[in-house]
């Protein structure tokens, strides 16, 4: 790990739901423009690392520094605020709003930012052009198939042009084919705009899209580089 | 049971009634809601259907207790052993009217009224519990005082048309010298004298009661189809794995239709229970001066019977028709099948065949005329299920046509394009409920004016005025009276007739006695002192005009011939009788007439025997319960004294009746609507967890998302709402004209019932924040 | 697979005669395919030559199954680098992973870091593929994917017998 020119770097996490613990002094550190794949078997903490560093489940404790800032002395309205403007997400189900068409739920990152309606669908649809999703702009989730619902949510997770992505199982729900697809797509475009992508999978081929990969087991995490 | 179809559908439904109870904690949890929801209503239904034999029971004892009035005062001229003497004295204690009877048996077999098991020795009192309960308390204090006797028993059931009435016997002696037929009575039994032939309700008040029945069951209508489809979407998904495993699409709707009748029968046994709470319930409270038994609160077998056949018919029904414009895949996805665009014209169509059926009675109630109670009813249905038919349309091409705002907006805008037909759904039953109260509310106040009868009182001027029995001295009372605690001032007055004969006489006038002071309360009188006589106003009675002149001879209580003699008390009038005229604000307007000071009247005249005496009082508005003193003060006097409360206007009592009940059953329907509509709103904020939870994480704010929530409810309220104004205006009108009554809006209060359901809609979403936001924490992405 | 580690592996636990070597290799790894004694034979002069392991005694009688070896230092730096150092991804590795692992547990070494950075090493070929492939032509790509899919099942593999070590580290004790 090296903490120098880190964006983003948690150390000794502690998160527990319950009686169940789900990070057991978890370490985690990224730089601007790479990619880091966190693997695990399944309940092993992935999710919920994920969670932390994004700042949407405060963890028990540690520490977590987002650009310099320590996370844990932030608001829920400055961690709203950071997700908003800072951080991209990309889940495996459930992120798209039904009753919003494509170009909409692109565009609404953007509108909760405060920009005005027109501007929002343009980049929206720019960003779609770039996932080769924009035929799709003024259809709704209910009607595109899985793989170009989640390069919908790949758009909309890059259209503020976030410095960190978070994508949780993003190809979860796709074949290979779609999968490797929204894969490729969602790194080129990280790398072009330089954000960070904090990528949690369990799937060796999706992980081989990363540059460095940690792996969470039992709540503790291991960094690859550091082995042997 | 052979048929094959029939057996299919027996099968089917079966085994969907076997899913409801074998489907785990999700399966209950769905069959108890779904009871909760019907049962609610199932009870209210059963309360409707109980309380017009509810109304007839207390009617009945009302009557089996009838007592002073029934008989004239010369029926039982002579006491025998089975003559009871009664005085009716009820009064008023802080607005609440008390049932007074004093009791003297004179005999061994004298009646006894209903609820006693033996009469009260005089000074003695049995009471009902609620005054006894009263007594005791300390709001009782000034009553205590006016009912100086000792209580010895509780009144019976059978003696009371309330558990919450308030009513005494008491035992007294020396009623019989005072009986006048009106307040005093002798009498050998309790009841009416002849059966009265039942009393026809007026045709307007059938009109009435019949609106009012439609209007509050409308809506528990709408809230048991909407309760039967709670936890609809969860369902769906059962259903989809119902298909994968083979089951044809029309099975699968049996099936559904299957879980939701035995939602509905559990419901019916809910509804029981809650209806035998509620009858309790009702039983302990008191509702606008108004408070039943629990025992009269019977459904007819018939009503019921029906009530328990309709409800899970209706269930299958509904849930067949809601699944409708659904495709249950076998894929577990449930795909709302695009639905056709709504069409306006068999919408239009429900609210114009109510009017027309309504139409042809048009003008009726003022010629007397019978409503056809079938056509008031399909009428009224047929117009209010418009507005269930109506609003869907209604949403869909107004959200359709909305623009984009702010994200909230816009989330709440595009939720209700896509589910617009649930988001009418939702609105459907408080739609309704307006459109009905308002209806009802134009109908009241439009015919008020019928059945308020104004009494011409100037509050103003006095607040209270007593009748004196006869024999009581109006001036002696009078000075009393001003001494009592809370009277500000007093004008006594005695009133009788002067005849021109002694014996059988032609010519009769009236004749007002009063002081100086007490006169100038309805005359102006520029100059009195005691021994004047007036004339008051312009006569142009001839025989007012004989009997008022000057040196004339009257004579009060003349005898006439085949009755008992009367005293033949000559009064030859004073040389001069000054002309006055009347006061615009008299206490009481004579128009015409002789007025006389005490001095000026023979010391005969002036026994009070055959006066009818008056006090008037206006009472200290600085003393606390000023009223009831003065009442303490009477009843002091003289128990048989009558006080009265003057009040503006006066409504007749059936009226009052009907606008109670409709009073109580809106706000039990405006609660049952809340409830069912947080259900649905609850359930829905469930389904959306994961989403809700994803929105947050990319940092939508909260405030969004609960504006979006408002948004989503105040859309398509505010269009019900405007549509049930309409309606409700609509059908208001019709039922004036109807009733020939010249149509004017009530807008207070037709604005202050759409207020209520607005608000309704506002607690509802408000309490539906903490949920919400409950649901909003990240929590909800976990899926491990 | 390296038969010479492997013997050298189970010299470290103590001297033993050639035939205790084939046997104990038996028993372990030879499930399918039994040690010739000539193969271990071979071996051992090759790891005697190199200094990897000593002569430390002879059982009267002569023949060279009378010999017992005994694991240098050397020969213990040279398993010790052998462990450590990832296998070059490829197909058909299983076997030798297997070895690894086992020795490493019967020599008290981390078996779960020579599991992880042989993941580590897989994934990094992976990577190269997945880079090749995003660069490459059609069949650039398929022949590619032949190989990622073939180190995916290899990774699989590394991450059940990562989550199965407790157990496999009693059965090995046995």
């Amino acid at each position: 790990m090296t903490p120098t020119g880190s964006l983003l770097i948690a150390t000794d996490l502690r998160k527990a739901y319950g009686p169940t613990t789900a990070l057991d002094g978890a370490e985690f550190s990224i730089h601007p423009g790479e990619v880091v794949a966190v693997m695990g078997p399944s309940g092993s903490g992935k999710s919920t690392l994920l969670h932390c560093l994004a700042g949407i489940v405060p963890p028990d404790s540690g520490s977590i520094i987002y650009n310099g800032r320590e996370m844990a002395t932030m608001s829920d309205t400055e961690r709203s605020a950071l997700r908003r403007s800072e951080f991209g997400f990309v889940f495996q189900f459930g992120q798209l709003v039904p009753e919003l068409t494509c170009v909409e739920n692109v565009a609404l990152p953007l509108r909760l930012n405060g920009t005005s309606r027109k501007e929002a669908e343009k980049t929206a649809l720019g960003w779609m052009q770039r996932l080769e999703v924009d035929d799709l702009a003024r259809k709704r989730p209910g009607e595109i198939s899985g793989g170009q619902g989640q390069r919908v949510a790949v758009s909309r997770a890059l259209v503020t042009s976030p410095r960190v992505l978070f994508a949780d199982e993003p190809t979860g729900a796709l074949d290979s084919l779609n999968g490797e697809r929204v894969m490729e797509l969602l790194t080129e475009a990280a790398r072009s705009t330089n954000a960070a992508v904090v990528l949690v999978t369990h799937e060796a081929r999706v992980a081989a899209y990363s540059d460095r990969e940690i792996v969470v087991r039992d709540g503790k995490s291991r960094d690859m580089e550091r082995v042997v | 049971m052979s048929s094959p179809v029939v057996r299919q559908w027996y099968r089917d439904l079966a085994m969907g009634v076997r899913f409801t109870f074998t489907g785990g904690r999700e399966g209950w949890v769905r069959a108890v809601l779904t009871a909760v929801g019907v049962g609610l209503g199932v009870a209210l239904l059963l309360l409707t259907t109980a309380i017009p034999s509810a109304l007839d029971t207390r009617g009945a004892r009302g009557e089996a207790r009838m007592d002073v009035g029934t008989v004239s005062a010369d029926e039982y001229p002579k006491p025998t052993d089975k003559s009871l003497v009664v005085a009716d004295t009820d009064t008023e204690y802080q607005y609440r009217e008390i049932r007074g009877r004093l009791l003297q048996p004179e005999g061994a077999n004298a009646p006894l009224p209903p609820g006693l098991r033996e009469f009260p020795a005089p000074g003695e009192m049995v009471v009902s519990p609620a005054l006894a309960e009263l007594l005791k308390s300390d709001e009782g204090k000034l009553l205590r005082d006016r009912l100086p006797y000792v209580t010895v028993g509780h009144i019976g059931e059978a003696g009371l048309i309330g558990s919450h009435e308030l009513a005494y016997f008491a035992g007294a002696e020396g009623l019989a010298e005072r009986i006048d037929g009106s307040v005093v009575a002798r009498i050998e039994k309790f009841g009416p004298a002849v059966e009265d032939p039942e009393e026809p309700m007026e045709p307007v008040l059938v009109l009435l009661t019949l609106v009012v029945f439609v209007v509050l069951l409308m809506p528990v209508a709408v809230f048991i189809a909407t309760a039967v489809r709670f936890g609809g979407e969860r369902r769906d998904r059962r259903l989809a794995a119902l298909r994968l495993v083979g089951s044809d699409s029309r099975m699968t709707r049996r099936i559904a239709a299957g879980e939701a009748l035995a939602g509905a029968v559990l419901g019916l046994v809910f509804g029981t229970v809650f209806f035998l709470i509620g009858r309790e319930i009702v039983g302990s409270v008191e509702v606008f001066d108004v408070s039943v038994f629990p025992s009269y609160l019977n459904p007819s077998p018939v009503l019921a019977l029906l009530v328990a056949l309709a409800v899970p018919a209706a269930a299958v029904a509904v849930t067949l028709f809601a699944l409708r414009g659904v495709v249950i895949e076998p894929l577990g996805v449930v795909r709302t099948a695009r639905p056709a665009r709504r069409r306006l014209w068999w919408r239009l169509l429900l609210p114009l065949a109510g009017l027309a059926l309504l139409y042809p009675m048009i003008g009726q109630g003022s010629e007397n005329g019978d409503f056809n109670e079938y056509a008031v009813i399909s009428g009224v249905v047929l117009l209010l299920f418009g507005i269930t038919a109506l609003l869907p349309w209604v949403v869909e091409a107004f959200v359709a046509r909305l623009g984009s705002g702010a994200v909230s907006w816009q989330l709440a805008v595009r939720r209700l394009q896509l589910s617009s037909g649930s988001a009418a759904r939702m609105v459907n039953g408080i739609a309704v409920a307006v459109a009905g109260a308002i209806a009802l509310q134009m109908l009241f106040s439009g015919v008020s004016g019928r059945f308020t009868e104004s009494t011409g009182l100037d509050t103003t001027r006095a607040q209270m005025e007593l009748a004196l029995p006869q024999g009581l001295s109006a001036s002696g009372t009078g000075e009393k009276l001003k001494q009592a605690k809370g009277a500000k001032a007093v004008a006594a007055m005695s009133s009788a007739t002067v005849a021109g004969t002694a014996k059988d006489p032609e010519d009769v006038a009236e004749i007002v006695i009063g002081d100086c002071a007490a006169l100038r309360e309805f005359a102006k009188i520029p100059s009195c002192r005691d021994g004047d006589v007036f004339l008051m106003g312009q006569p142009d009675d001839p025989a007012t005009l004989k009997l008022s002149t000057p040196n004339h001879t009257v004579y009060f209580d003349p005898s006439y011939a085949g009755e008992e003699p009367g005293a033949e008390v000559a009064w030859k009038l004073p040389g001069e009788v000054t002309k006055v005229t009347e006061r615009a604000d008299t206490l009481r307007p004579f128009g015409e007439g002789l007025m006389a000071t005490p001095g000026a009247l023979p010391a005969k005249a002036k026994t009070d025997a055959y006066m009818y005496s008056t006090v008037f009082v206006r009472t200290d508005p600085s003393v606390p319960d000023a009223l009831d003193e003065v009442r303490n003060a009477a009843v002091a006097i003289d128990p048989l004294i009558r006080t009265w409360e003057w009040a503006t206007t006066r409504r007749v009592d059936q009226f009052t009746t009907i606008q109670t009940g409709l009073l109580v059953g809106a706000a039990a329907v405006f609660v049952l609507i809340g409830t069912s509509l947080l259900v649905s709103q609850l359930e829905q904020l469930r389904e959306r967890k994961k989403l809700l939870s994803a929105l947050v994480a990319f940092g939508t704010r909260r405030r969004t998302l609960g504006l979006s929530v408002l948004w989503q409810t105040a859309i398509p309220i505010t269009l019900g709402l405007i549509i049930a104004l309409t309606f409700g205006v609509a059908l208001g009108a019709v039922l004036l004209k109807m009733t020939a009554t010249p149509v004017a809006i009530d807008w207070p209060n037709v604005l202050a019932m759409t207020g209520i359901g607005a608000a309704v809609v506002l607690v509802v979403t408000a309490l539906s924040m903490p949920p919400l936001i409950r649901l909003m924490r990240p929590e909800g992405l976990r899926t491990e | 697979m390296s038969i010479g580690h492997t013997l050298l592996g189970l010299l470290e636990s103590g001297p033993r005669h050639g035939y205790d070597l084939k046997r104990a290799f038996d028993e372990k790894f030879g499930h399918d395919r039994p040690l010739h004694y000539g193969q271990v034979y071979s071996t051992m002069s090759r790891l005697l030559k190199n200094g990897l392991v000593e002569v430390d005694g002879i059982e009267a009688g002569g023949g060279p199954e009378r010999k017992r070896y005994a694991i240098t230092e050397a020969g213990i730096t040279d398993v010790q680098r052998w462990l450590a150092t990832p296998e070059k991804p490829e197909p058909y590795l299983q076997s030798t992973l297997y070895t690894k692992v086992v020795l490493a547990l019967l020599t008290d070494r981390n078996a779960a870091d020579i599991l992880d950075s042989q993941r580590s090493e897989h994934l990094r070929m992976m990577r190269i593929l997945t880079d090749r492939k995003r660069k490459g032509d059609l069949a650039d790509q398929l022949i590619c994917d032949h190989a990622l899919f073939h180190l995916e099942a290899d990774l699989r593999w590394l991450e059940l017998t990562t989550a199965r070590l407790g157990k496999l580290a009693e059965a090995v004790a046995k």
